[in-house]
């Protein structure tokens, strides 16, 4: 049998890709791609762990975690799409009016 | 040994298509290995024996999320025919692999020095379970999460609706003849 670590450590490695795509991507997109990323690397996490305890809490969280994520994308792209009709583009270093 | 060769090869390709989203020169592209990503996703979790987790991850992620961020980016590029960039910036893509790199060091590190994590799964959750468990003792938080996505909604489209009002009536006096 496949030990828990061996999921905890994929879902780790997940999450860091997710974070090194947040950390350096310069399109607004790109990052909310990259946080689906992340995301997606929790409920890999939390379906393991309910897998490996026998617990439903697990998967009943995870649930919670994708519809989140949904009405985030949702948010996010309505926000993408405010910059880029103010700005038309959507790189995030270019939008720093409020520090000048 | 079947089932390390299969975890083996759900991982590569897990792996495999989440480094190409976020090295994908072409935003479209991108969009499209996450849809692969996810896909996998989604057979990690069948393996995993969370079918129903499945069904929503393929309904609601490769489905709609996809579509949506396809969306996203097609209203978002200037020109046709213009490649659309999503390339890293150079200046912070070395920071950005360090910092991703020390953080995976101490996550794998915390994973590798908890003992009792368990070695053998136990009774997988049935669908009866979890449908109980948002009707009773997790109602509260279902009704929430409703609530939510209903605000997420009217958010959306109150933010990206074109808002021709506030041009004043004068702007739109000028156009009649």
């Amino acid at each position: 049998m496949i030990p828990l670590s061996h999921y905890l450590l994929l879902s780790t490695a997940l999450f860091c890709i997710g974070v090194y795509g947040v950390l350096s991507h310069r399109n607004a997109v790109g990052i909310l791609i990259s946080v689906e990323l992340m995301a997606n690397a929790v409920n890999i996490n939390l379906v393991s762990f309910s897998r490996y305890q026998g617990s439903y809490l697990g998967q009943v969280f995870a649930v919670f975690v994708i519809a989140l994520t949904v009405a985030e994308v949702i948010v996010g792209l309505a926000l993408v799409i405010l910059l880029y009709r103010s700005r038309k583009d959507v790189l995030v270093d270019a939008a720093s009016d409020l520090k000048h | 040994m079947v089932e390390q060769i299969g975890f083996g090869v759900i991982a590569a390709a897990l792996l495999f298509s989440a480094l190409r989203v976020v090295s994908a020169k072409n935003l479209v592209h991108a969009v499209l290995w996450l849809a692969v990503t996810l896909s996998t996703t989604a057979v990690l979790f069948v393996w995993l024996s969370a079918a129903f987790l499945a069904a929503i991850q393929i309904l609601l992620y490769t489905g709609g999320v996809i579509t949506l961020m396809l969306f996203g980016v097609m209203l978002t590029r200037r020109t046709e025919g213009v490649r659309i960039e999503n390339e890293a910036a150079p200046k912070r893509s070395g920071p950005a692999l360090v910092a991703a790199a020390a953080l995976f060091g101490l996550l794998a590190a915390a994973v590798a020095s908890t003992e009792d994590l368990p070695l053998e799964p136990s009774a997988p959750a049935t669908i009866q379970q979890i449908g109980r468990s948002f009707l009773t003792e997790q109602v509260l938080a279902f009704e929430v999460l409703s609530l939510l996505l209903l605000a997420a909604m009217i958010g959306a489209i109150v933010v990206a609706r074109r808002r021709d009002y506030e041009s004043g009536p004068q702007a739109r006096v000028e156009g009649e003849p």
